[in-house]
């Protein structure tokens, strides 16, 4: 697609998939790096 | 079922298995979505910029959609000073502040070619902005405050405010003269739009409510960890 508005299709297009990228990226890190934190945690408060 | 997942035990059970499963409902709807938006024809009056309702459309829809779940969960955390809620509505705004920046990104891509302008100061494109500032508001309330326990009150109370914006991002283009187009799907009469654009439209909003669902269960999952997190090791240096 190469027509005259594609100068603003593609940029929407990209925008897009550079917000959801970094919502699913940080959403996972976040959520990795805490559980592993609490499980450590864990793993020293145990007897 | 609110009541069972209301037990932060119970929903870390519950979403660990309904979170990717929400993620993958969202990529078989979008993916299909994607397709049949980019083998549609132009629209005989947008031309190829009609592709750009296809992300534009949704990003605002989900946008008031998470706004309306921040709200609900303020309510439950502030009324019932339930702290799977607090955890909730805290990881809700940050996707929603996501969206609505979408929403108002694409939105303003369209409107170049189509108004001649990249922004106007319209009811629906103003309110719009409104709605992200109060994102943007609810997130820089809860990070100024020490007192986490009191950064969630005072912040639920700023959602629970903010909930009037909703209508009136709804009903704006009625209550005012707007550039913005009316409502063309939810109307009486049926929807304004050719099934051609209709199909790829409405599997693309099912996905981003669906995104959004999985995005919101795994913040909030992150969330319960993180207090869990920090509880250990305030008991760790007690010790």
């Amino acid at each position: 697609m190469s027509d005259k508005y594609a100068a603003f299709i593609w940029p929407a297009y990209a925008v897009t998939a550079i917000v959801f990228g970094w919502m699913v990226l940080d959403t996972l890190l976040r959520a990795a790096g805490w559980r592993r934190r609490a499980e450590r945690l864990e793993k020293d408060a145990a007897p | 079922m609110f009541a069972a997942l209301a037990n932060p035990h119970r929903f870390m059970g519950f979403s660990s298995w309904a979170a990717p499963l929400l993620g993958a409902i969202a990529v078989a709807l979008i993916a299909p979505g994607l397709w049949l938006g980019f083998a549609a024809p132009p629209d005989y009056q947008q031309g190829t910029t009609v592709r750009i309702m296809f992300i534009h459309v949704p990003a605002a829809q989900t946008s008031m959609f998470a706004y309306a779940c921040l709200g609900g969960a303020s309510f439950f955390a502030l009324v019932f000073r339930h702290a799977l809620a607090d955890a909730a509505a805290r990881a809700a705004a940050p996707l929603g502040a996501a969206f609505t920046l979408l929403a108002l990104v694409t939105g303003s891509l369209w409107g170049r070619p189509m108004w001649g302008a990249w922004w106007v100061w319209d009811a629906r494109l103003t309110s719009v902005l409104v709605l992200f500032l109060l994102y943007l508001g609810y997130m820089a309330l809860r990070a100024a405050i020490d007192d986490e326990a009191r950064a969630g009150r005072a912040a639920a109370i700023l959602a629970l405010v903010g909930l009037i914006n909703l209508p009136i991002i709804y009903f704006s283009v009625d209550w005012w003269n707007s550039l913005h187009q009316g409502e063309s799907i939810f109307r009486p009469g049926g929807p304004a739009i050719a099934t051609v654009f209709l199909i790829p439209l409405g599997l693309m909003s099912l996905g981003y409510l669906f995104a959004f669902g999985a995005l919101w269960m795994a913040r909030t999952r992150a969330e319960v960890w993180r207090r869990r997190a920090q509880s250990l090791a305030v008991q760790a240096a007690g010790r």
